[in-house]
């Protein structure tokens, strides 16, 4: 039976929940729009940086959100830039650093298969806020999804090159896909309340999609497993103080200033 | 087909000139496949591979305050800023390969040298405040060129602009209502906001080009109508309309001797230093140890594992149809 929850709580975590999701938006987007003037050609600078926009502008949502149920007033660029390391809870496979396009088309593909299976279930939150945020992110990442699919079976299926270095990329990130499924106290209480994804019914599917887009691709799953945690709780990478140093810098230097 | 005796073809030449000169000077496009001079082809490709440039090579200075934007708002205004410039070198890429001009040797042409672009895109942006005075005094200047160019005697370069010139003067308005920010905002704001304005005002005018008397190919660019108005027509259109908006801001005029000529119903520059002004115009290819060409070139390089992959893959689709077929 589910735990009873006062509602000034319920708030409470919602808030929370919906800052998580807007800090994982945030920190990808802005590892995504490091490619501007960076990809291998420039259809890619433009389709990178509007991939980019797409994860920027749902964070925005989820931070505007969660602003309207903060008691402190708080707005979304308060949540971006007047945190903390410890105070960012987003997994950490989005932290890491942007690295080859290889890197960078692996990590999309695992994201944005789990963002189709996450968002699809999130469409049908109680919340009707979180659930009308992800109609509209769903909507992107199909296209997102899409594109990840076709360049993980062009690069997997390519030139000796790439194929060598799709793999060590998957080699290389696999650890940090097991974040994904897990789910602490508070995610755990609002899927019971029907307002979280249970991400752990997820895997299945996510696990089935990614093996069959591999195979078309000629890549193999890693033999070996490891895996690392703590983005929810807090406990990151060293690559995000870095992120968060760069980005907060400005809106920090001057307090209080509108831009 | 018999061979045409030599003097035929010099009458065919100067038939086709003077129809070609009819046509521009009543307003009609050329189009891809028609007759051109070859001082017309040249000219055209110049001016293309420049514009090109500009907006290629000019996604890099302002890419660089991405990740540092002081709000998300601004974050993403500014990405799609970027986007749209990468959007225009696409545009024109298109432009240039219809007069047969391709992508490879654009970029070949960059890489190696031949062909250089404008230094200012090489200097270094260094504050908020820059990108800001960017947005608004440099694609400000570049917007009163292109808004001529709409009526380019060239129909695909004078269609592309048509729709570039929409999306620049939202570059232009982001830029501005930067500045508008900083210039109400705290006392260091609004120093950053004077202090950008003072070192981008005088860059934007060199945007228009050498003075008249100096630009060798200004005659016949204007007589071929791929360029509307000449150089210091624009400059001073531009110089005219900055006037007010920096009043607007209540920022000083980095030309402390700029005033209003009643006779000429312009204002007249009081500081710019034509000779400072030429010699950075005409530098182009050796001003400066060319960051953003270096950057260019690197990215190019490390990309070609994509590009060879992309080929291979499309090599080997084709090659499974014909298998499959066979």
């Amino acid at each position: 039976m589910a735990p009873q929850v006062a509602k000034k709580d319920l708030s409470t975590h919602t808030l929370r929940y919906a800052v998580r999701l807007g800090d994982d938006a945030l920190i990808l987007g802005q590892r995504l729009s490091e490619w501007v003037s960076c990809a291998p050609f420039l259809e890619e600078d433009i389709a990178l940086a509007n991939v980019a926009l797409d994860y920027i502008g749902r964070a925005r949502m989820y931070y505007q959100y969660a602003a309207s149920l903060s008691p402190h007033h708080k707005s979304e660029d308060d949540f971006a830039f007047l945190r903390g390391e410890r105070d960012f809870e987003n997994y950490l496979i989005n932290e890491l650093p942007r690295g080859d396009f290889a890197d960078t088309i692996v990590r999309q593909l695992i994201v944005d298969i789990y963002n189709f299976h996450y968002l699809s279930a999130l469409r049908h939150s109680k919340d009707q806020a979180l659930a009308a945020i992800a109609d509209k992110s769903h909507k992107e990442t199909r296209y997102h999804l899409r594109r990840s699919r076709l360049w993980t079976v062009r690069l997997g299926d390519g030139t000796e090159e790439s194929h060598q270095r799709m793999q060590r990329a998957i080699d290389e990130i696999w650890g940090y896909t097991h974040e994904l499924f897990t789910q602490d106290s508070l995610e755990q209480l609002l899927v019971e309340k029907n307002i979280a994804v249970d991400t752990a019914s997820l895997r299945t599917q996510w696990f089935t999609d990614i093996s069959a887009t591999f195979q078309e691709a000629t890549l193999t799953l890693p033999d070996t497993e490891w895996a690392i945690h703590g983005g929810r709780k807090g406990y990151h990478t060293e690559y995000l103080g870095r992120l968060l140093s760069e980005m907060q810098f400005l809106h920090r230097s001057y307090p209080g200033c509108q831009w | 087909m018999l061979p045409q005796t030599p003097k035929k073809t010099a009458d065919t030449e100067k038939q086709k000139r003077a129809l070609f000169q009819r046509k521009i000077d009543a307003g009609q496009k050329i189009e891809p496949n028609e007759w051109m001079p070859s001082e017309y082809r040249e000219m055209l490709a110049y001016q293309l591979t420049q514009k090109i440039y500009t907006e290629t090579i000019g996604m890099q200075p302002e890419s660089c305050w991405v990740a540092r934007t002081p709000t998300l708002q601004r974050k993403v205004i500014l990405l799609a800023k970027i986007q749209d410039e990468g959007g225009h070198g696409l545009y024109l890429h298109g432009v240039a390969e219809t007069a047969n001009i391709p992508r490879e040797k654009i970029t070949a042409d960059l890489h190696s040298g031949k062909n250089p672009y404008s230094c200012l895109l090489d200097y270094f942006i260094q504050t908020w405040g820059d990108i800001g005075a960017i947005g608004w005094l440099i694609d400000g200047a570049a917007i009163c060129i292109q808004v001529s160019l709409q009526r380019t005697s060239y129909g695909p370069y004078a269609r592309s602009m048509i729709r570039i010139c929409k999306e620049e003067n939202f570059h232009q308005r982001q830029g501005y209502q930067i500045m508008i920010a900083l210039a109400r905002g705290s006392a260091e704001q609004r120093k950053m906001a004077q202090d950008s304005l003072n070192r981008w005002y005088w860059p934007a005018l060199m945007i228009f080009g050498l003075p008249d008397d100096q630009a060798s190919h200004l005659k016949d660019s204007m007589k071929y109508k791929l360029q509307l108005y000449s150089n210091d027509t624009l400059r001073q259109k531009f110089i005219d309309q900055t006037v007010p908006q920096i009043e607007y801001l209540g920022l000083e005029h980095p030309d402390k001797n700029i005033k209003w000529n009643e006779e000429r119903q312009h204002y007249d520059s009081g500081d710019i230093d034509w000779n400072k002004l030429s010699s950075i115009v005409k530098a182009h290819s050796s001003c400066h140890a060319r960051p953003r060409l270096q950057h260019h070139r690197k990215v190019h390089a490390e990309g070609s594992w994509v590009r060879e992959a992309q080929h291979a893959y499309r090599q080997k689709q084709i090659q499974r149809k014909l298998n499959a077929a066979a």
